[in-house]
C-alpha cells in the first residue's frame, strides 16, 4: 500500500484512475491471507464477492456513478448482519448462521460501494474489553502480537491498524470502539445514540449499542459516518433528523490557519485524571492537551461526580438487557443446537451451556439476577436512577464547554491472558467509556502518543448529543498538526 | 352447604383487526399454511427490531373511548421473559407498569341484580405467541409463528363478577363492544376473543379467598361450565376442611372440570423491564380527539336513545342493542313498518331471536331482512292476518318460501291465509259448529263456561285459523245468547 492508505487518499487514487477497485482489494485479500495467521482479525473473508463488488465499483466509477466510498475495501464486525455472509457474533451459537439480510449501515456503505472483504473478529457478542472471548480465538495486537487488541471490536481495530483495510465498522456498547481504536493507534468513532440505526446489529444491550467506524483519520471516520448515518424507521430508537455531511464540514479551512480550533472550549474533569491511570498514558494525553492549547483551544476544569459510578451501573444495565437480549439463542429456530438431550429443558440448558462462552453465561446470569422479582428496584431501577444522574453531570458539565477530553483507557494494551482470571479488572479497563454509553454522548478516541515501549496511546473526546462534526473536527485539526496517526506498526507495509 | 358467596375477574384476550401484526409487516390472517405469515420480526432472527403498529393503537385509544376510561397519554412496553418455542425472542412484548387504557367499565344485565356496571382495571396491548403442535410430528413438536406477533388488547376487570351467569353477561357485553366498535372480529373459534377467569369463593362479608385461574376459555359455553365447576370445587374443598390452593388451572370441556396446571410456587418470574426497543407510547389529545370522531355511536348511548324515541323498556332496549347490526336492523324494521316500535321489538326478541339461534347466525345474516318483517307486521296491523298465523308467514319467510318487501303477502296469498272477517261468511261457519256440536252447546248452556272456548276452538279449526277471532267470537256470544 502506497504511503497514505487512508480512504480519502485511495479515493483521490481511484478517481485520478491511479489503481482499480479491484487492484485495492487483491491487495487487501493478499494483506489479509498474510497477517491473519497472525493477528486472527478476520473470521471470515469472501474473495469471490469482494471482487465482484470491485468490479461493480470500477464500472460505476467509468459511468461516472461512483458512490462516495465506490471501490474502498472495508470489513464489518461479526456483530453485524450481512446478506449471505457468515454472522457469527464471535459465538459458537451462531458459528455456521448465515445472515439473511443486511444491517442498516451495512446497507449504507454498501450503498456507497464499499467493498466488503470480510467478517472480522470480535468479543462473544460484543461482551469484553479484550477480544479473548471469541470462539474463534482471540485477536492480536499489531503493535505486539502478544497483547490484547482491546475490545469487542477487536478483529476491526486491528485489521484497520494492521493496514488490512483503510476503514471498519464496529459497534460500541460500553467502549467496543474507542477502547481498542485507542489500544491500536487509530480512531474510533462512537456516534450518538440513535445517529446510526441498530437495525442488523445483533443486540448485546439495546439502550447502548451504537454502530460505528473505524479510521486511521477523522476524515476517514467522516466518510465513514456519512455512509452509516441516517434515519432508519425499523429503529424505533433511530432519530429522524436531517443529514449531515461530516466529511464536507472538515474540507471548510479554518479562519486562522495557525489556531484552527481557537474558541474551542476543551473540558477536563477531574475525575478522568486521577489515581489510577497509567504514567506514559497520562503524560500523552497532557501533551494532546497542550497541543490542542497550542492549536487556539482553552481548557477549563469541569466535574463529573457520578461517572464514578459508571461501571457499577453499566454491569447492571448492559447485562440485564442482554439477559433478555440473548433469550431468541435457543436451539429452536436457528443457531447451534445441543446433538442429544432428553426434553425441552434438557435442550435448552445444554444447547446454551454449549453455545455460549463463560463471559456470555456470566453476564446472562448477572442480569437475570437484577430483574429477578425483589431485586429489579435495588439493582436495575437504582441503575436507571444513577445513569440519569451521570447525563446531569455531563449536561452541566457540556454547558460549559465544547467537548470533554481525556485518556480512552487508564493503561495501553494489556498482554494477553493478563485479566481473564479477573473480570472486574477486565471491566475497570472501560472506567473512561462507558459514560458515553449510558448518556447516549457521542465520542472517539483518536491516537495520540505512544509509550516507551511502542504501545499507542488514546485521546478520548465527549461532545453534546450529535456533535459529531465536532469531534470529528478537533480530532482533523489535531491530526493534520500531529503524525501520531501515520506511525505504522511494526511488519505492517 | 351453607351460604357462599362467589368472587369472579375475566381477563380478556382480543385479537385487534389490523392487517398486520402488532410489531412487524407480516399478514395476521387466521388460517395461513404454517410459517407462511412470519416475518424475519415474528421469527426473531438475530438483529431485528419491532415497530409499533399504529393501527393496534388507534384501536386500543377506541376501546378505552368507549368505556369511559382514562388514555395513558404515555405508556410503556416491557419484557416479559420466559422460555418457550413458540415465544421466538424468548420474551413477549407486552405492557406491564403503565398500560395504554386505565380504567372503565362495562355496563351488564345479571339475571340476579339486575342493571350492573362491571369496574375494569385496565387495558393493554401486547403481542401473541406462536403456536406449538404436538400432533402428527412423531414423538417431536412442530412450532407454527404465524399467529407470533398478532396484536393483542388484554381487557382485566375487576372481581366484580358473582356468578357464571354474570361473567357470561360480561363477557357477551364485552364481546359485543369490541365488534360493535370494529377492533376485533369476535371469533372465538378462531381464538380472536378468548378468556381467563379468576375464581374464589369466601362467606358473605368475609375477606378474598384464595383465587384459582383459569386459563382460555375460548366459548361463553365453557366459560360457564368451567366457573360452575370451579365454584363447586372451592366450595367442597373448604368444606371438607381444605383449602384452596393459589394455582393456574386449565377447563376439560370432554370431562367438564378444571385441572391444575401450575400452583403459585412454581409460578414463573417474568423479570419485566422496560422494553429498550421501544420508546414510550405517547398519545396526544388530537390524537384521541380523531380517534373519537370515528366513533360509532356507542351501545349505551343507542340503547338510552332507543328508550326515549322508541319508548322500550330498558330490558328490550338492551337486548336490541347487543351489536350494531341489531340496532341498526331494529331501526330499519321500525321505518318501514310505521307503526307501534314495541310490535317491532317484541318480534326481534321473540321469533326473529329464536330463529337466529336455531340457525346459530348473526341478524346481519337473517334470511328476513327489517324490510320483510316490517311487511308482515302491516298485515297484522291492517287485520290481513292474525298473530298466530303471522308466524306461519314468518317460518315460511325464513324457509324462503319468498323473499324481498313483498315477501309476506306473496305468502299470504299463495297459501290462502288472508283472514276471514265477512261477517255472512263467520256466521255460517258459527252455525255449521253449534249444528254439529249440540252436547257442547248443551254444556254451556248447563253453566259449563269453558264450553264456550272450545266452541271458538271449533270454529277456528273449521276456518282453517283464518277466520277473525275477535268476530267469531262476538257472534257465538250472540248466537248463544251469553
Amino acid at each position: 500500500m502506497a504511503a497514505d492508505g487512508t480512504i480519502a487518499g485511495l479515493l483521490r487514487r481511484l478517481d485520478a484512475r491511479e489503481v482499480s477497485a479491484v487492484e485495492l482489494t487483491r491487495a487487501a485479500l493478499d494483506r489479509i491471507a498474510k497477517a491473519n495467521g497472525t493477528l486472527n482479525a478476520f473470521i471470515s473473508v469472501d474473495e469471490t464477492a469482494a471482487l465482484a463488488q470491485a468490479r461493480a465499483a470500477d464500472d460505476a466509477r467509468a459511468k461516472g456513478e461512483a458512490g462516495p466510498l465506490a471501490g474502498i475495501p472495508i470489513a464489518h464486525k461479526d456483530v453485524l448482519m450481512t446478506a449471505g455472509l457468515p454472522t457469527t457474533c464471535g459465538s459458537r451459537m451462531l458459528a455456521n448462521f448465515v445472515a439473511p439480510y443486511d444491517a442498516h449501515v451495512v446497507a449504507g456503505l454498501k450503498r456507497a460501494g464499499a467493498v466488503l472483504v470480510g467478517k472480522t473478529n470480535m468479543d462473544e457478542f460484543a461482551m469484553g474489553s479484550s477480544n479473548e472471548t471469541s470462539f474463534f480465538g482471540p485477536v492480536r495486537n499489531p503493535w505486539d502480537p502478544g497483547r490484547v487488541p482491546g475490545g469487542s471490536s477487536g478483529g476491526s481495530a486491528a485489521a484497520v491498524a494492521a493496514r488490512l483495510v483503510a476503514g471498519a465498522t464496529g459497534t460500541d456498547t460500553g467502549g467496543s470502539i474507542r477502547q481498542p481504536a485507542a489500544l491500536t493507534g487509530i480512531c474510533g468513532l462512537k456516534p450518538t445514540y440513535g445517529l446510526c440505526s441498530r437495525y442488523g446489529l445483533v443486540a448485546y444491550a439495546s439502550s447502548l449499542d451504537t454502530p460505528g467506524p473505524f479510521a486511521r483519520t477523522a476524515l476517514d471516520c467522516a466518510l465513514m459516518l456519512d455512509a452509516m448515518a441516517g434515519h432508519d424507521p425499523r429503529d424505533s430508537t433511530s432519530i429522524d433528523r436531517p443529514k449531515e455531511s461530516y466529511h464536507r464540514a472538515l474540507a471548510t479551512p479554518p479562519a486562522d490557519p495557525a489556531q484552527p480550533l481557537a474558541g474551542l472550549r476543551v473540558g477536563l474533569p477531574e475525575q478522568y485524571f486521577g489515581d489510577g491511570i497509567d504514567g506514559e498514558v497520562a503524560a500523552a494525553v497532557a501533551a494532546a492537551l497542550e497541543t490542542l492549547r497550542r492549536l487556539g483551544a482553552t481548557t477549563v476544569p469541569v466535574s463529573l461526580p457520578a461517572v464514578r459510578l459508571s461501571i457499577p451501573v453499566y454491569y447492571v444495565i448492559a447485562p440485564a438487557e442482554a439477559s433478555s437480549n440473548l433469550s431468541r439463542f435457543d436451539g429452536v429456530r436457528y443457531g447451534h443446537r445441543a446433538a442429544a438431550y432428553d426434553d425441552l429443558r434438557d435442550m435448552y440448558r445444554r444447547t446454551r451451556a454449549e453455545g455460549f462462552g463463560a463471559e456470555v453465561k456470566r453476564r446472562i446470569l448477572i442480569g437475570t439476577y437484577v430483574l429477578s422479582h425483589g431485586y429489579y428496584d435495588a439493582y436495575y431501577l437504582k441503575a436507571q436512577q444513577v445513569r440519569r444522574l451521570i447525563a446531569d453531570d455531563f449536561r452541566r458539565a457540556l454547558a460549559t464547554c465544547d467537548v470533554i477530553a481525556g485518556p480512552t483507557t487508564p493503561t495501553p494494551a494489556f498482554p494477553l491472558g493478563d485479566k481473564t482470571d479477573d473480570p472486574v479488572q477486565m471491566y475497570l479497563n472501560d472506567i473512561f467509556t462507558v459514560a458515553a454509553n449510558l448518556t447516549g454522548l457521542p465520542a472517539m478516541s483518536m491516537p495520540c502518543g505512544f509509550t516507551r515501549d511502542g504501545l499507542p496511546v488514546g485521546l478520548q473526546l465527549h461532545a453534546a448529543h450529535f456533535g459529531e462534526a465536532r469531534l470529528l473536527e478537533v480530532a482533523h485539526r489535531y491530526q493534520q498538526a500531529t503524525d501520531w496517526h501515520q506511525r505504522v506498526p511494526p511488519g505492517a507495509e | 352447604m351453607g351460604e357462599w358467596e362467589v368472587v369472579i375477574g375475566l381477563e380478556t384476550h382480543a385479537q385487534l383487526s389490523t392487517v398486520s401484526k402488532i410489531f412487524s409487516g407480516a399478514s395476521t390472517a387466521f388460517g395461513a399454511a404454517p410459517n407462511t405469515q412470519a416475518a424475519a420480526v415474528d421469527i426473531a432472527l438475530p438483529g431485528v427490531l419491532p415497530v409499533l403498529n399504529r393501527g393496534a393503537v388507534e384501536r386500543a385509544i377506541r376501546f378505552g373511548l368507549a368505556v369511559g376510561a382514562t388514555i395513558a397519554p404515555r405508556s410503556v412496553f416491557a419484557r416479559k421473559n420466559y422460555f418457550y418455542p413458540d415465544l421466538p425472542k424468548g420474551y413477549q412484548i407486552s405492557q406491564f407498569e403503565i398500560p395504554v387504557v386505565q380504567g372503565g367499565t362495562i355496563p351488564i344485565v345479571s339475571p340476579t341484580r339486575g342493571e350492573i356496571a362491571v369496574r375494569l382495571t385496565r387495558a393493554h396491548l401486547e403481542e401473541d405467541a406462536g403456536k406449538s403442535l404436538h400432533e402428527d410430528f412423531h414423538g417431536m413438536t412442530g412450532i407454527d409463528l404465524n399467529r407470533a406477533g398478532t396484536p393483542l388488547l388484554e381487557i382485566v376487570s375487576e372481581p366484580d363478577l358473582r356468578s357464571a351467569a354474570e361473567a357470561v353477561a360480561y363477557a357477551k357485553a364485552l364481546h359485543g363492544l369490541v365488534r360493535w366498535i370494529g377492533i376485533c372480529d369476535g371469533n372465538m373459534q378462531e381464538g380472536s376473543f378468548r378468556c381467563d377467569a379468576n375464581v374464589s369463593v369466601r362467606r358473605p362479608g368475609a375477606p378474598l379467598g384464595t383465587r384459582c385461574e383459569i386459563k382460555n376459555l375460548n366459548s361463553f359455553r365453557f366459560l360457564e361450565r368451567a366457573i360452575e365447576y370451579e365454584v363447586r370445587r372451592q366450595v367442597e374443598l373448604i368444606e371438607d376442611g381444605g383449602t384452596v390452593r393459589q394455582e393456574t388451572r386449565l377447563y376439560d370441556p370432554d370431562r367438564n372440570q378444571t385441572r391444575a396446571m401450575r400452583s403459585k410456587e412454581d409460578a414463573q418470574d417474568y423479570r419485566y423491564f422496560p422494553d429498550p426497543d421501544l420508546p414510550p407510547l405517547v398519545i396526544d389529545r388530537a390524537w384521541v380527539e380523531r380517534v373519537a370522531a370515528g366513533l360509532p355511536e356507542l351501545p349505551s348511548a343507542m340503547k338510552a336513545r332507543f328508550e326515549a324515541r322508541y319508548a322500550l323498556p330498558a330490558y328490550d332496549a338492551t337486548m336490541l342493542t347487543q351489536s350494531r347490526e341489531m340496532g341498526a336492523w331494529f331501526e330499519d324494521a321500525v321505518r318501514a313498518f310505521g307503526g307501534e316500535a314495541k310490535t317491532v321489538a317484541n318480534w326481534m326478541l321473540g321469533e326473529v331471536s329464536a330463529a337466529l339461534n336455531r340457525a346459530e347466525i348473526d341478524v346481519g345474516a337473517a334470511p328476513v331482512g327489517p324490510a320483510a318483517l316490517a311487511g308482515l307486521l302491516k298485515r297484522i296491523a291492517d287485520g290481513t292476518i292474525s298473530t298466530k298465523i303471522a308466524k306461519e308467514v314468518f317460518d315460511a319467510m325464513w324457509a324462503g318460501e319468498a323473499t324481498g318487501d313483498g315477501a309476506a303477502d306473496a305468502i299470504i296469498d299463495r297459501r290462502g291465509l288472508r283472514q276471514i272477517s265477512d261477517e255472512g261468511a263467520i256466521e255460517k261457519l258459527v252455525d255449521d259448529v253449534l249444528a254439529a256440536n249440540a252436547a257442547i252447546v248443551a254444556e254451556f248452556r248447563a253453566g259449563k263456561e269453558k264450553a264456550f272456548n272450545s266452541l271458538v276452538g271449533k270454529a277456528m279449526a273449521a276456518s282453517k285459523g283464518k277466520a277473525n277471532p275477535a268476530q267469531v267470537n262476538a257472534i257465538l256470544k250472540r248466537k248463544l245468547g251469553a
